[in-house]
Order: structure tokens, then sequence, then C-alpha cells
């Protein structure tokens, strides 16, 4: 029983915590606000002066927003969707009886522990390199001209190494998630005549569908916010070919000291966040009352 | 079940499977292959996948020239230190969330999750200055602050989760023979959710020691962990693959070795506890 007393200290034990989260989410953001109303170089200390709207004008009329925003939305798409299709696939192998199952799950989780700088490295190096990585090896002895990925399509080969940084984090909860699945329920429908294709389709999937929407919206989160891969790897370009948001925002405010239109590029981008968001939070919110 | 599985079907699934989890796993088998090799083997056409003449010359070299036991130990303090402060802020607040539910639980929870949900560039600008002005930019006290309230809803809420399985009456036992709050949370609670608090302490090492997004933009020498100063590789001058893969293979083993324990509590703490 919660008495009044064990409220006092509820509410006590707590509050370090909501302190602490409520600081690190107004103050900064804040921050942000206030500057994406002025007019505010790094290179000019004390030359601030307030400046409206001009700053969202400016970021949001400038080409470059434009090309960000699509990049933006073609990596999130791109990796959501190499990662959930192949995530349901490979779930569904994995689900199957088979030895030595525990040392192939062991292979697949892999790539999601390397962190983002590694794997981009070694991706662009390695692999994407077009003189001594072993895609162009490979190109090389079948007689073909290496490709150079980087700088022929930097945002599809970004794309493919972030794909296969979260395919294993799409796989493992699909995978949970299957495994949770009642066999019973599967034996009726095989029983009732269900072919695999039928059962898949009117067993499984319905029950991955949660699933599935849940590992699209956390993914959503992280991706919009790829910085390492993007830094590490094109710097962005050529050009802006391989501009994000936030690597957009990283270099005005970072690179050119444009403190003023780097946070007017922050607020746009916790804008989108938030709508992603509120779906995600919306699912999770659900499931706490169950 | 009652449909049996065939040997044939289950080799054919066996074989698909393995051939799968090799491709995916292979550009990490291949930094690891890379590293032993010399820098001319490491560029080589074709590629040789074994049979190489094997050295540990990258990581002498990696060790010494490059300040990489220093990074290394940046990385160490900067994710187990952000990592236990969170537990410690974090484990009275989910007692709280737990065992004394109240009608405003959920929205605190929920807001918790919310705080995590701002994309970091949002608050970068700010973020450099206040760093600036205080003196915390290159810092590991800067740098474990910042991943600590970064992984801090993570780890409430993992705990809670965690919490939420122990039989409230056990904690109100204890409460009647007259243990005190900080010894019901010491001596009873603590050693009952053991397992749960580990598995939270390891997935937050694991997403502090990747995470880079501040590690990059708020430290550039002296205080980089790891993943800042892998980085710096990405303006190379000569050969240096295998150099490359020595210090990416050191900079992943660890938590490579730590990953593959935590498997299970990785799809609870990532979806908050929305996929079991």
């Amino acid at each position: 029983m919660a008495t009044q007393h064990s409220r006092t200290v509820a509410r006590l034990m707590i509050s370090p915590a909501v302190i602490l989260l409520l600081l690190w989410m107004i103050v900064p953001l804040a921050m942000t606000l206030y500057f994406s109303f002025l007019r505010y170089n790094l290179l000019m200390p004390g030359m601030e002066e307030w400046a409206g709207f001009s700053n969202y004008r400016y970021f949001l009329t400038d080409p470059a927003f434009f090309t960000a925003l699509r990049n933006t939305l073609v990596l999130v798409a791109g990796v959501l969707l190499i990662t959930v299709i192949g995530g349901i696939l490979l779930a569904l192998l994995l689900d199957q009886p088979m030895w030595g199952q525990g040392i192939v799950r062991i292979l697949v989780i892999a790539p999601f522990f390397v962190m983002p700088t590694v794997s981009a490295l070694v991706w662009t190096n390695m692999f994407m390199n077009p003189v001594n990585g072993l895609f162009a090896h490979a190109a090389k002895a079948l007689g073909l001209q290496p490709y150079d990925f980087l700088a022929q399509s930097p945002l599809l080969s970004i794309t493919l190494i972030v794909a296969w940084q979260w395919l294993p984090f799409a796989t493992l909860i699909l995978l949970t998630a299957l495994q949770s699945l009642d066999s019973e329920q599967m034996e009726a429908a095989a029983m009732d005549g269900a072919g695999p294709l039928s059962r898949f389709i009117y067993v499984t999937m319905p029950h991955l569908t949660r699933s599935v929407t849940v590992v699209i919206l956390i993914q959503t989160i992280f991706l919009l916010s790829v910085f390492a891969e993007i830094l590490v790897t094109t710097n962005g370009g050529p050009g802006t070919a391989s501009t994000t948001l936030t690597y957009l925002v990283y270099v005005q405010s970072m690179l050119q000291f444009d403190v003023g239109g780097g946070a007017a590029g922050g607020i746009v981008a916790v804008i989108l966040a938030n709508i992603v968001a509120i779906f995600l939070m919306r699912m999770i919110g659900k499931n706490l009352q169950a | 079940m009652a449909r049996k599985t065939t040997t044939a079907r289950k080799a054919t699934v066996t074989m698909l499977a393995w051939t799968i989890g090799f491709i995916i796993f292979f550009p990490v088998l291949w930094t690891i292959l890379t590293s032993f090799k010399t820098e001319g083997e490491a560029i080589a056409a074709p590629p040789s996948f074994l049979f190489f003449d094997w050295t540990m010359e990258n990581y002498l070299t990696v060790n010494e020239r490059s300040d990489y036991p220093r990074h290394f130990w940046n990385s160490v303090v900067i994710s187990v230190g952000s990592t236990l402060l969170g537990v410690l802020i974090a484990i009275p607040a989910a007692w709280s969330l737990a065992f004394v539910p109240g009608r405003r639980t959920k929205d605190v929870l929920m807001w918790m999750l919310s705080t995590k949900m701002m994309p970091a560039v949002g608050v970068l600008v700010p973020m450099y200055l206040i760093f600036r002005d205080a003196g915390l930019l290159d810092t590991k006290t800067g740098l474990v602050g910042v991943l600590t309230l970064i992984n801090l809803p993570i780890i409430v809420w993992m705990l809670y989760t965690y919490f939420k399985e122990i039989p409230a009456e056990i904690l109100e036992a204890a409460r009647m023979d007259g243990a005190s709050l900080r010894s019901e949370i010491l001596y009873v609670l603590t050693p009952m959710a053991l397992p749960g608090i580990a598995s939270t302490l390891l997935l937050n090492i694991i997403l502090a020691w990747n995470e880079a997004f501040w590690t990059l933009n708020l430290a550039a020498a002296k205080a980089a962990p790891l993943t800042a100063f892998i980085a710096s590789y990405s303006s190379p001058e000569g050969l240096f693959y295998a150099k490359l893969s020595a210090a990416s293979t050191m900079a992943i083993a660890p938590i490579l070795i730590l990953g593959w324990f935590s498997q299970k509590q990785l799809v609870r703490g990532l979806t908050f506890g929305a996929v079991k």
C-alpha cells in the first residue's frame, strides 16, 4: 500500500533523475530556440543582433536544405526498406530448426556492436575503395571496371553501410517476436489445411506487425541522427550529394560558425523528429497500459 | 510440433543460414584478418584469405605511435563512468516508478522516453557553447556528463521493467521487519534485481562505447575516446589498411565480446519493453 509517507519518499527518490532530464531537455533547447532568432556568428563575437525569422528564411530557402531533406528521407527510407524486409526474411530463416543456431545468431548480430566510425572506415577503404577495395578486386577479377562507390553513388553507399549496421537490430527483434508466437496456433492453422504461404500471411504477419512498427519507429529516431558515417566517408559530398539534415546543421554551426543559422536548422530537425516520435510514443504507451 | 523436420530440410536451412551469417559477419572477420597482414599484403590483389605471413607488427605500431592506450582508456572511463553514474541516479527513480505507482507514473515514464527522441543536432550549438564556456571541451568529465544524460532514460526504463517483475510483497515484508528504505533498496531489491541491473549496465556500456555524435563533436584530442580516434584515420597518409584494421579490431573486440552476452537484453532495452 502506498501511504502518504511513501509517496513523499518516492517523489524524493525520483527527483534527481527528473530534474537532470528536465534541465537537459529545457536549457539547451531554449538556447537553441533563442539563438535561432539571432544573427550570431562565432567568428564575429559581440556582433549578435536580433534577426527575427531571417535565419529560418535562409535555412528553409537554401537549396542545400531541400537536398538535405531529400537525402535524409532517402537514407531513412532506404535503410528501413533493407533492414525490415531483410530482417523479416532472416528472422524467418533463423527461426527454423538448424545446427549451430546460436553461432549463426552471433555472426548476424555482430555488426550492431561495431562502432559507427569503424564500420564506415572499414567499408569505405577495404571494400568500396575503387583501387584497393575488395569490390574493386572482385570487379577486376571478373574483367569489369571497378566502381567508385562513394564518388558515384555516395548516398547509396552510405545507405548500404548504415543498413549493414541496423540489419542485426531488426533481425534480432523480429526473431524475438517470432519465437513468442504460439506454436499451437501454427499447428491449428496447418491442420485446417493452410499452406506455408497463407500461414505466413494470416498467422505470422499479423503477429509481427507490432514488432515491425516498433523496429521502424526506433530505427527512424536513430537514423535521423546518422552522423559519423557521413563525416568519415564523404563529408556530405561530393557537393551536397550525401548531406543529410543532421550533417547540414553540423556544417553550418561547427564549420561555418553560423550559430544562428545552425540553431534554426536544429529547431527544424527537432520538429521533424517529433512527428516521428509522437507515433512511437503512442505505440509504447499503449503497451504500458496492457 | 506435429510436423517432423526432415534431416534434408534441416541441412538446407543450416547451409543457407550459415552462408548468410558468414556474409554479414565477413566485414568484421576481414578487418580482424587484415590486422595481421603486412601493409603490402593488405592491399594485394588477389587478396589472400588465410595464407599470409601472420604478423603482430601492426598492433605494436599502433600502440606505440598513436597514443592508442590513452584513447582506449578514455573510452573505458567515459562508457563505464557514464553508465555507473546513470545507474546510481536511475535505481531510486526506477524504484519509485515500479513500487509506488501513482496516477502520473505512466506520464513520467513517457516523458523520460521523449527526451531520448530529441535529435542531438537540435542542441549541438548550445551544448558546444556551454562546454566551451565551462572549460569542458575535450574533457572526460564533460563527456561522462553528456552520455549519462543521453542514456539515463534507457537506464530508468530498463531498470523499471526489471523491478516490475519483483513482487512488491517481498519489499513490504522487509519494511514490516523494520528495514529502512536504504537497506530495503540496498539489501533486498538490489540483490534480487542483480541480473537485470547487470544487463542494464552491459547494454549501456555498449551504447556509450559506440556513441559517435557527442564524442566526435565535443572531444578532439586529449579526451577523445576510440570513436573519435578512429575517425582520424579518415584522412590517411600512405599505406594504412593493416594499421587501420589493427586499431579497429582493438576498438571493437571488447564490445563484440560484451555484446554477445547481452543479445536478449538488447531487445528489451532498445524497444523499451515493447518487445520481450
